[in-house]
Order: structure tokens, then sequence, then C-alpha cells
């Protein structure tokens, strides 16, 4: 099988801190990461290769440092690694980047499955999958916890629904998205670690893939960050004060005057 | 402090550092409370390519050495020591093939232990025999083609969890000190078999069972190197293996110092963290310039080792005397740090504090250890003629 | 558009590149230069001094999106039912609608479920586009793909909106790459601009940290979804006339690439958290799965359901399905009660529309009292089965 992993490298969010001046991002001294939802994507990866053999690659459309990136992955067990970095790449958004990352896909030649994760931590908006999916036309399911099998030109697999499950017939070849039901990702081996150092990463520009400049960067990017700002929490905030019993006995009356209870 | 590792070396370090904090942190409670063998944790070790650091590449390993081997078990220890035994003795086991064993022995046995598909032991300790190692009783009479083992061994790590055990035995009673012989031996041979697992004070999670032969035969080739290099072998092997159990001394101590800074920052007592005050700093100032000439003395001894000098038995119990004799006293004084709580099963200083007295045990007693360094130094010094000579 | 430095005016004080959310701003020699991250958020434009940063606006080719108009919303349904996400999206679609002064139009795809298109208009849909057959009866991708994508070609609405459900998250994202327009997933809030008719897009981002608001000015329509619950449903009048059409496939191509075998079901009363009016919810402080006995003890008493917090759910003290915040269920009961949660950023994305919060946590210092209507500092061992104690006594004292 010919996997292809696609991850993005991204700043720890849970460690971001807001400047409460400018009501920035605090980015000094956070560190960058392969995007947790990538980590159950790329294991499945290699899950797929060790059962129906094959070879996973996986692929980054970043700034050169993601390409470290694409080593813990590699580390981990994937084969090969590709970053995708072009200057003409900046400022994309899901459908810009889809699109590019579909160009490069297409260069593979013959794929079996591209996964990626459900969503990154940054953008949160969950939309690459898909619409990579829709760029090649292969077939499609998000929210894949479960790959039963693959039988007949068709992976079997348990698609997450808001109140279960579907069992899933997708024609390959597919794009599927997965969430961290589906596995436990590995840690990386020494050996992964030191074939991921010597590894040589080629580098793939908007030339390479052939790409269509009006359709990648900022030029192929609809949506645009109009403003940012910090969400505000504000509360009537009070503090229940005194003994156990005390607050315990104030908080009950509260809650039955307003009727909830 | 940076001791200018090589890249690889930082490698090993941050990858063992990652299975200490993410797999076998979260879980040694539970299995010091269990008595539980921790074999998930083996087979992560396993994946990530630790148990064949010191086996040459040829037979499956890393290539590596002591030094590499050294940092791996530092790390994991600072989680757990109980866990970072298993994985050492596995070594201890392996050593006497890597170092005697002909091409067969390591062909048949290196490649597994390498891959940590099967666990390694060495039996050398008897109910009677423990620093008089001399005083062993268990006998190999050659019986054609075979050898046929007859004896106990006691105390033995990974005991009945491993595959392939190291055993040593008399095979010339007359001979006395030359008398005593090497074997490989195989669990599930027919007259091989377990005792009961030892209830211990500290390294609950790790295995220690009674090795029994009764009348247990084996084929001739299990012979390591030639009869007679019995205690020759095992003493190299300690040699070998010395810096390993220092290392253990040195992550355990770390993880104490660790769990305590962590504790006196935040405890507050008459309205100020304890930290602040000059006692609780002079104590953790002392552990921690300890634990680091410790850590810094085993770095120089492994580097020592690996560039192969005819004699390491002086360092080698240097080493393991400091670090250990460390680490008990820096982690009876984290517990003291941590006053009430420090003596609490729900925190992890009693346990670290319980494990750290096997250290200044096993693998020859610091009694021994400070035999062996005055005898060495008695030989060294009657060879020197001038002061001050290099 | 491009973001560019007026060197003569520029100081290189550096107040730019610290306030960049992206890190695109390197002060060298002197002068700041843009890098390649820059997203054009224009934070830095604010806050120079020196007036040395600005816009140029480089001239797009747009179309004519003037002959766009309406407001759409997909009306997602699972087993022949609306999902109540739809009526949510009607009430906040009838409020851009007539602000744009255009109609409100509902997409319902399925199968000889006709009453549920009239529920549609009972709640605010001028008319309902129902497309009707048995392909499109169980949610299919592909199948749902290319009728939406075809229906919004031929009639031109400029804002669609869908519910960002499994089903919505999986196929508008499908939708909006074939039509080659812009979608913002996740939207907790919407407004419009009628001079220029742009939707203002607002969702978190930085796992909740900052919020941002989209805009797609040059393509058509506008796309965005929207959590269950960020919205309230609208009222259900049965006097409301609205138009229903509803037609065949008229040889549109599926080409489906999928086929769904078994639909399975997991729903507990416990596990519905989206649904529940009361939440008790157990964090990091809660220390084990044995010790959510304790919040279990309380929602019960309290006739609500269990949440938990991502920190809970990844030591696996309890499932994924209980987790609220940015990667769990986005929640708005009339009561939230966190225990032992910190409030970090990402988990009050998920709760903060409730409507009355409690707070029980050691630490005074823990941000999640900033969000809380009522907060007690103290032990939530001691607190929290106090107040099951206490509710069980009142019960007993009712009856």
């Amino acid at each position: 099988m010919n996997i292809v992993v696609c991850i993005k490298q991204v700043p720890d969010v849970s460690d971001v801190r807001i400047n409460p001046e400018t009501h920035t991002l605090i980015r000094e001294g956070v560190p960058s990461i392969i995007n947790p939802f990538d980590m159950y994507a790329i294991e499945e990866g290699i899950r797929l290769r060790e059962r129906f053999g094959g070879k996973v690659t996986v692929l980054t459309m970043g700034p050169p440092q993601a390409e470290a990136a694409l080593r813990d992955a590699v580390s981990m067990g994937a084969d090969d690694a590709v970053l995708l970095s072009d200057r003409a790449f900046a400022g994309s958004d899901t459908l810009a980047t889809s699109y590019t990352l579909s160009m490069a896909i297409r260069k593979f030649g013959s794929l079996d499955v591209v996964i990626c994760g459900k969503q990154a931590i940054d953008g949160d908006t969950a939309q690459v999958g898909p619409e990579i999916s829709e760029n090649l036309q292969w077939g499609f399911a998000a929210y894949v916890r479960k790959i039963e099998d693959i039988a007949d030109g068709n992976l079997r697999l348990e698609r997450l629904m808001d109140d279960g499950y579907d069992i899933l017939n997708v024609r390959l070849p597919a794009v599927i998205t997965v969430v961290k039901e589906i596995n436990r990702p590995r840690l990386p081996s020494l050996k992964g670690k030191m074939q991921a150092k010597k590894m040589a990463i080629p580098v793939w520009t908007a030339e390479q893939i052939g790409a269509d400049p009006e359709r990648v960067g900022l030029k192929g990017s609809p949506t645009k960050v109009w403003k940012i700002f910090t969400p505000e929490f504000k509360r009537k905030g009070e503090r229940i004060e005194g003994e156990p019993r005390a607050q315990v006995d104030r908080l009950i009356s509260e809650i039955r005057r307003l009727g909830i209870v | 402090m940076d001791y200018l590792l090589t890249e690889e070396q930082l490698m090993i370090r941050d990858l063992a550092a990652q299975i200490a904090r993410e797999k076998i942190l979260p879980v040694r409670a539970e299995l010091d409370e269990k008595e539980e063998f921790p074999w998930e944790i083996v087979r992560v070790m396993a994946d990530a390519d630790l148990f064949g650091l010191y086996i040459p590449e040829e037979y499956g390993g890393m290539g590596m050495n002591s030094l590499e081997n050294c940092i791996a078990i530092e790390q994991l220890s600072r989680a757990c020591i109980a866990v970072s035994v298993t994985f050492a003795a596995s070594g201890l086991g392996a050593y006497p093939i890597l170092i005697f064993g002909n091409e067969d022995q390591k062909k048949k046995y290196l490649p597994r232990i390498a891959k940590g598909q099967s666990l390694a032991a060495f039996g050398l300790t008897e109910p009677n025999a423990g620093s008089d190692a001399g005083g062993i009783q268990t006998t190999a009479v050659k019986d054609g083609n075979s050898y046929i083992l007859n004896g106990t061994k006691q105390w033995i790590t990974n005991g009945g969890e491993a595959e392939i055990y190291t055993i040593i035995a008399m095979t010339d009673k007359t001979r006395g000190a030359r008398g005593a012989s090497a074997f490989i031996l195989e669990k599930g041979t027919p007259g091989f078999k377990f005792g009961k697992k030892e209830k211990k004070m500290g390294i609950r999670a790790s295995a220690t069972r009674e090795l029994i032969f009764e009348d247990c035969r084996i084929p001739a080739e299990n012979l390591l190197s030639k009869e007679g290099m019995g205690f020759i072998l095992a003493m190299k092997t300690l040699d070998k293996t010395r810096p390993g159990i220092a290392a253990q001394g040195v992550g355990l101590a770390q993880g104490a110092i660790d769990e305590a800074i962590a504790y006196a920052r935040t405890r507050i007592q008459f309205g100020k963290p304890i930290i602040s005050q000059q006692a609780i700093q002079h104590m953790i100032a002392d552990m921690v310039t300890q634990t680091e000439a410790a850590r810094a003395l085993l770095y120089a001894v492994c580097k020592y080792m690996d560039s192969n000098p005819k004699n390491i038995s002086k360092e080698s119990a240097m080493i393991k005397l400091f670090a250990t004799d460390t680490a008990m006293k820096v982690t009876t004084d984290a517990v003291q740090i941590m006053g009430g709580y420090g003596y609490m099963r729900d925190y992890p200083l009693e346990k670290m504090m319980r494990d750290a007295k096997i250290l200044q045990i096993y693998e020859g007693t610091n009694q021994i250890q400070r035999n062996v360094i005055g005898l060495e130094l008695i030989k060294e010094y009657a060879g020197k003629k001038e002061k001050i000579s290099v | 558009m491009a973001l560019l430095v007026c060197k003569e005016k520029c100081t290189g004080c550096g107040v730019c590149a610290q306030t960049c959310p992206f890190d695109a701003i390197d002060i060298v020699n002197g002068t700041a230069v843009i890098k390649a991250s820059c997203n054009l958020c224009g934070a830095c434009i604010e806050v120079c001094e020196f007036e040395a940063l600005q816009m140029e606006q480089i001239e797009a080719p747009v179309s004519d999106l003037s002959t766009y108009r309406g407001v759409w919303i997909f009306a997602e349904q699972r087993g022949g039912v609306l999902s109540s996400v739809a009526m949510e999206l009607l009430n906040e679609g009838r409020k851009l609608a007539d602000r744009l002064g255009v109609s409100l139009s509902a997409v319902l795809l399925g199968h000889e479920i006709s009453a549920q298109a009239s529920i549609l208009v009972a709640h605010g849909a001028d008319r309902v586009l129902f497309v009707d057959d048995p392909a499109l009866k169980d949610f299919n991708d592909d199948a749902y793909t290319a009728v939406l994508a075809d229906l919004i070609r031929k009639e031109r609405p400029e804002i669609v909106l869908s519910g960002a459900t499994a089903i919505g998250r999986s196929f508008i994202p499908k939708v909006a790459a074939r039509l080659g327009t812009g979608l913002t997933a996740d939207c907790t809030a919407l407004d419009v601009d009628p001079g220029k008719r742009l939707l203002l897009q607002t969702r978190p981002a930085w796992g909740g940290n900052i919020l941002a608001t989209i805009l797609c000015p040059s393509r058509r329509p506008q796309m965005a979804t929207v959590r269950h619950k960020v919205f309230k449903r609208a009222d259900q009048d049965e006097r409301r006339k609205g138009e229903i059409e509803r037609r065949g496939l008229n040889g549109i191509s599926l080409d489906l690439k999928s086929q769904v075998i078994r639909t399975v079901e997991e729903i507990e009363n416990t596990v519905n958290i989206t649904e529940a009016d009361i939440i008790v919810s157990g964090g990091r402080g809660v220390a084990s799965k044995e010790n959510f006995a304790v919040i279990e003890d309380l929602a019960r008493a309290l006739g609500g359901a269990v949440g938990a917090s991502r920190g809970a759910v990844d030591a696996e003290w309890i499932s994924y399905a209980h987790q609220v915040g940015q990667t769990g269920k986005t929640v708005c009961p009339k009561l939230y009660i966190a225990c032992g949660i910190s409030g970090a950023v990402q988990h009050l994305a998920g709760m903060q529309s409730s409507e009355v919060i409690v707070a029980v946590n050691k630490d005074p210092d823990a941000p999640i009292f900033k969000a809380a209507t009522y907060g007690i500092v103290g032990d939530l061992f001691e607190i929290v089965p106090l107040m099951t104690r206490r509710l069980k006594e009142m019960l007993e004292g009712t009856k």
C-alpha cells in the first residue's frame, strides 16, 4: 500500500499565553510540535503498512523549520518525507492549502490512502482533509475511528457520527481523517531517530508541483483574517465564602432562586 | 551541567527520558503496590531499540558502549529503578555471552536479547555464597555430551521472567577459585525450576526468584569459554556492569531531587515556601552537588571503560560505591525535606528511599567494593617509585 | 494585498514584532521586515506609533458578485428527523437575511420527509428546497456534496450556513472546495456588513486563545459552519407561510465512492451532554477514575449529565464522549458546575455560553473563577458530596 500522511507543525497552543496589554499571543519559548491529531494519522499509516505492506511518506506544507516535524514522524517509523515549502504558499487558507497538498499528492504517482489528522490545533478548522478529497475526486471518510479491513478495492471503516458511528465501505484510493480513538501513537525508536537524522528530505516548490499561481498562497485564499482579538469572559463572579456547609447552602439557595432546580 | 554528549548520546538520553516520563512515571506506584512485572514497559523499551545498545550491530544491536547504556539507565531510573534494574539486569545476563561467548553462542542468543524478545539474567549468588562468591555449591558435572547441574541460586533479578540465563557452577571443587565454570541455560529446560517470587523492601516491580537445578541436563556447547574460567568471567562481567548500577543511583537521586525541590517551592510554612529556609537550601545544595559529582565520575568511568584499558576494577568499584551511597543519602534527605508527605505512600518519595537501599547491596556490597578498591590501590602503589608520578 | 513597511518612517522600535501573533516581523538592521508567515491581520498597523506600516491593496479580479443573493441554511436530518441545529441556523439566518433584505431558504436533502419541510417553514424559512430521492435518505458525502453544490451553482445564494456537526464537517468543506469558495468553520458569532454585503464570521483559533473575524470578500457564496447550541433555536410559528419546492435529482451525477453498510447508535443518558440542561463536570482535580463517582452522584442528584475537561479524558478517567471544550463538545446548559477544572481557554470555549456557571476549585487563582457566576474556593471532595447530600435531603423533605 502506498500511503501519504499529511502533517502540520504547530505551536503548542496549550503553552500559549496572551499578552494582557496588547491582547496578542506570546510566542517566545513556545515549542513547535507535530499537530497532536496528526500523530494518530502517522501511527495509523505505519500500522496499515505493518498489516498490508507498502510505504508511508509524510508530507507537510510549511516554512523550512517544518522539516523537524517530518523528521519526528520518520523517527516513529515513516519511510520517507517531503517538505512543501515556497514563499508563494504564504498566507494560505484551507482552500489554498488543500489545493497545494493535492498537487503534491498527485506527484507521488499511484497512491492508495491519504491520511490526515482530524484538525490542526492552531487553525482548528478540520477542512483540509475533506477539501483534499474533493480536489483529487477520491473516496472520503471523516472522523475514522477504526479501519476494519481492505477488501475488493474498498476500505471498510468505522466513522464517528454525533450519536454513534457508521460502518462504511469507501472506494480506494481514499482520503481519511482520523480521531484519537483510532490508536495510541508509538514512541520513536532509536533506529528511527538515527534514520531521521540522516535522511535527505526533498523540498518541493510551487513550480515543481505544477501549481497554478492563482490558486496558492494569498491569491488562492478566498478567506481573509479581518481582525484578531482576545475573548473576554465576563461574569458576575461572586465568591461564596464561609464554611463548606454554609457555602453549599448558599449555592443551593441561589440556584433554586434562579429556578434551575 | 552540559557534558558535551554526542548527538547520538543525546538522542538516547531524550528517548529514555521520554519513556520514563510518558510510560513509567504514570504507573510506577501501581507496579510497586501490586509487585507487578513491567512487561508493557519492557515492550516499549524493546520497540525503542534500547535493549541492544551495547550489543554489536552484527548481532542485531546498536553497536554502542557503556556510556550510552548508562545514559539510558540513568534516565529510566529517574522514574523507577525497579524498571531500570529489569533493563540493566538483562545486560548483566548478556555480557558473559558478549565477552566470552564463541561465535555460535553469540549468534544464537545475542540477537534475541538485543531485540528485547528475550530477557536475560545472571545467576551467581547462592544462599551460602553472597559476598563470598567462592563459596558457591552448585555443581556442573560432565556427562558425555552434556553437563548436569544441581543446586540453587538465590535472589536472581529477572528470575522466572527471563528466558536466557548465565549461571556460574563448580565443575571441579578441588581447584578452588579455578574450579568454577559459566554456562548458558534457557528457561524451560527440564530440571530447571524457579522458587517463589521474593517479597522485597523495594524495587518490588522487579522479579527476584530462586533458581533451582535438579539434575538439569544442558548440552556441552552451552559452556562459556573453558572450564575453570567461571570466576574470572564473573568478575570481568561485574566490572563491566557496575557502572549501570551507578547509573541507577545517579538517576534515582536526580528523580528524588526533582520531587523534593518541586515540593519545597510550593510548601508554604510560616508564610513562605520552605525552600526559602537555609536549612532546606543547605540540604538541597549538598544533594545536588553530590549527585552531580556522581554523574561526572560515572561518565568519566564509562568513557575510560570504553577505551578498553587492561584493568577497570578499581574505577568500576569506585563509581558503584559512590553513586549508590549518594542515592541512599539523597533519597533519605529528600524524604526529610518532604516531611510527613514524604513518608506517605500517596507520594513517590518513600518508594524512592525504599528502592535506594538495594543499590548499596547488590552487584557486590559497598563493603566489598571498598575491599576491591583497597586491594587495587595496594597493587597500584606497589608499582610506584616516585611521589607525584603520572 | 500585502503589508508594506515605509522605511523612512520605521524606527526599528520593534513594537510591531512583539505584537504580531504570527511571529511574522523581524527587525533587521533597524528596520521591520515582513516574513512569509504574515497573515495580513493588521494588528501591527494599529500599534505602530510612526504609521510606518500599511496594507497595500492589490486589485484582485472580481466577477460580478452582486448577482449572488439570498441566505441559505443546510437543514440537516438524521433518520428522517431534523437536527436541532437546523432550527438554530434558521434563527440566525433570519437576522442576517433581514439585514441584507433578502430571503431565507433552507436546503433539505432526504427521502419522503415533506413534513420536515413544513417544520422548517414554521421556524422561519421563506423557502425550502427539498431534494427528494432514495439516494439521499441517509447521509453520503459524495451524494450530498454533488446535490448541494449543484443547487448553489444554479441558484447563486450569497451566504450558506451549515451546522458544524459530524455531517456538516464532513461534506461542507467538499462543497466549498468544489465551488472554489471560502468556508469558515465553527463560528461562534455571525454578523453582516449590509453595505458591502459581507458576512463577518467570528471563530476561535489557537485552541480558543484568540478570536478571529474572517471575511470572504471576493468569492461566493460565503460559507460558514456553526456548532450546535451556539445560537438559540428559532421559535416555531405554525402560522408562518413559506414555499416548499420539492424536486428530484434531475440528472445530477452522484458519483458515489462510499456506501454505508450499517449505522450504530450509541446514546446514553449521561453521555448526551449537548442536550442537557444541567451539567456537572470534573477536571484534573478529580484525580482518579474512581473519584469520578463523586461527580456522577451530584449529576444524578440534580438530574443532569456528566461532563469532563480534556485533562480528565486524556488521563482516561472518563470517556471522550463527555469531553467539553475546544476539541470536545460545545454545551450551553442552564447550569454548569465545574469541579476541579482550572478553566483553560480551550475548556471555556466549550461551555462559556452556559447560563449559570459554578466553579469549585482549591486554587483561588484558577482562571475558571473569572468565567464563573459563582465561585467556591475549596476542596471538591468536601463541597461536592456535601451538595449531593443537601440536595437529597431537600428532595426527601419536599416529598
